[in-house]
């Protein structure tokens, strides 16, 4: 199995208490997991990742258990091996696109030098088209250019899976459809297992092989849409 | 004019001594408070805060009494270690650090409460140490904010003088900085020596000022990122 993700947490929220309570296994190469804004899908993404604590639960990334509580085990976000794509894509503004892309290949406590060359760098900048614009600073970037360095900063660091929080949220239609078939490419072309989180219908049907649908922190439909 | 350039250098030493503690403890007070929830925290900072409230005499005062001959401190250190505190240039670095302090940390504090924390998030995802997520994201972004408390800080040091009067004294060539020795030079009636301290005092405290606006965060929007590189 894949994944193997059982979560839970409960989130006060100023009077409201919120539950989250969130179980579910994939083998899927692509999941999805869909559900309204604040149905809790960010939340089980960071917790997937090691960004967020379940106060109770178990994950499982193939056959490795990153996070059980009851044997104490919770992988620090860096020794996951996992790539993340966050919603508003977290470019770093005080570097430029190439340093962006090539900052997980540095570990010390310095960041990459403006002219720092690499390889994999290189490679990705240009499956990406990136090449015009890699001298630039992220807050110079289109919305589609920004995605795509954040898709490449993450994909440099060879992640054993990528998770995407709303990649597409915050495009205008067009752009949309031709970024998800993008992505689609690349994770056939990568065989590299994403998982995806959306509130948009047109992302499961595009993306999806398996879609766990969630709303007020439950899982209440899992499905496989080409059953 | 010798004394006038005498006391400019102590001045200087004195406040860039200050300045470089209140960097390097302002920034990690500042994390500390910006990151850590902890019982007592507002405590803390008003506590750490009142420096920038209390007459500096007050704080000479308190200074006094701990670094003094009978103080807790004071006592130990010359037991120990032979060192008096009270009427030397490292008494008055001492002073003006403590009275500059809340420049620095709350600016630091500010400052560090303002970065993006997914920004934090994304770099350990990457598979970076803490304290590389620390020196690479974010320091950097903090820098602007802290560089201008800095600075601010730095014109407050250059200026003390009531905390600085009281625990160092106005031992000429030794304790006398600049704002001291315009005091002395008015109570002596040497005019022209007052005039021309004066005038270096104000020149050095308008370029910090320029200085620090220049630094200064969201002055104008899209100048300010321009810092960053």
């Amino acid at each position: 199995m894949r994944w193997q993700v059982q979560v839970q947490r409960r989130l006060g929220h100023a009077g409201s208490v919120f539950e989250l309570d969130i179980a579910f296994q994939s083998d899927a190469q692509r999941l999805v997991l869909f559900g309204p804004s604040g149905a809790g899908k960010t939340q089980t993404l960071m917790m997937m990742a090691g960004l967020n604590t379940p106060s109770q639960g178990r994950v499982v990334f193939q056959d490795q258990v990153v996070f059980d509580s009851q044997q104490s085990i919770n992988l620090a976000a860096r020794q996951r091996g996992l790539g993340y794509v966050f919603q508003d894509y977290a470019l770093f503004p005080h570097l430029t696109v190439r340093q962006n892309i090539g900052f997980a290949l540095k570990q010390g406590l310095q960041n990459p030098s403006l002219a720092h060359e690499d390889s994999s760098v290189a490679h990705w900048t240009q499956v990406f088209q990136l090449q015009a614009v890699s001298e630039l600073y992220p807050e110079q970037l289109s919305g589609g250019q920004r995605q795509r360095t954040a898709l490449a900063r993450a994909l440099v660091a060879k992640p054993r899976a990528l998770l995407l929080d709303e990649p597409f949220a915050a495009m205008d239609r067009p752009l949309r459809q031709r970024l998800r078939e993008e992505l689609l490419q690349l994770q056939t072309e990568l065989a590299l297992p994403m998982v995806l989180i959306t509130h948009d219908e047109e992302d499961v049907q595009a993306f999806a092989q398996q879609v766990i649908q969630v709303d007020k922190g439950r899982v209440i439909s899992d499905a496989n849409p080409y059953d | 004019m010798e004394t006038a350039w005498v006391a400019l250098a102590l001045t200087l030493k004195v406040a860039g001594w200050a300045t470089a503690i209140n960097l390097v403890l302002g920034v990690a007070v500042g994390y500390a408070l910006s990151r850590w929830r902890f019982v007592g925290r507002d405590v803390i900072d008003a506590l750490l805060t009142l420096p920038m409230v209390l007459p500096p005499t007050v704080l000479g005062y308190y200074l006094l009494v701990v670094l003094g001959r009978h103080g807790a401190v004071g006592q130990w250190l010359k037991e120990h270690f032979g060192i008096q505190l009270i009427f030397t240039w490292q008494g008055a670095v001492i002073a003006a650090s403590i009275v500059a302090f809340p420049l620095v940390f709350k600016a630091a504090r500010a400052a560090f409460e303002n970065v993006e924390p997914t920004l934090e998030q994304a770099a350990r995802v990457l598979g970076l140490s803490e304290l590389a997520v620390f020196f690479r994201v974010t320091l950097p972004l903090a820098w602007r904010g802290i560089m201008s408390g800095t600075l601010l800080a730095f014109a407050r040091a250059t200026g003390e003088f009531g905390a600085t009067l009281m625990v160092a004294g106005s031992i000429a060539g030794e304790t006398q900085t600049l704002s001291i020795a315009v005091y002395e030079a008015v109570q002596a009636g040497q005019d022209q020596t007052a005039h021309f301290l004066v005038l270096v005092t104000s020149i050095s405290c308008m370029a910090i000022l320029l200085g620090a606006g220049y630094l200064a965060p969201g002055r104008v929007a899209g100048q300010a990122n321009r810092g960053w590189r």
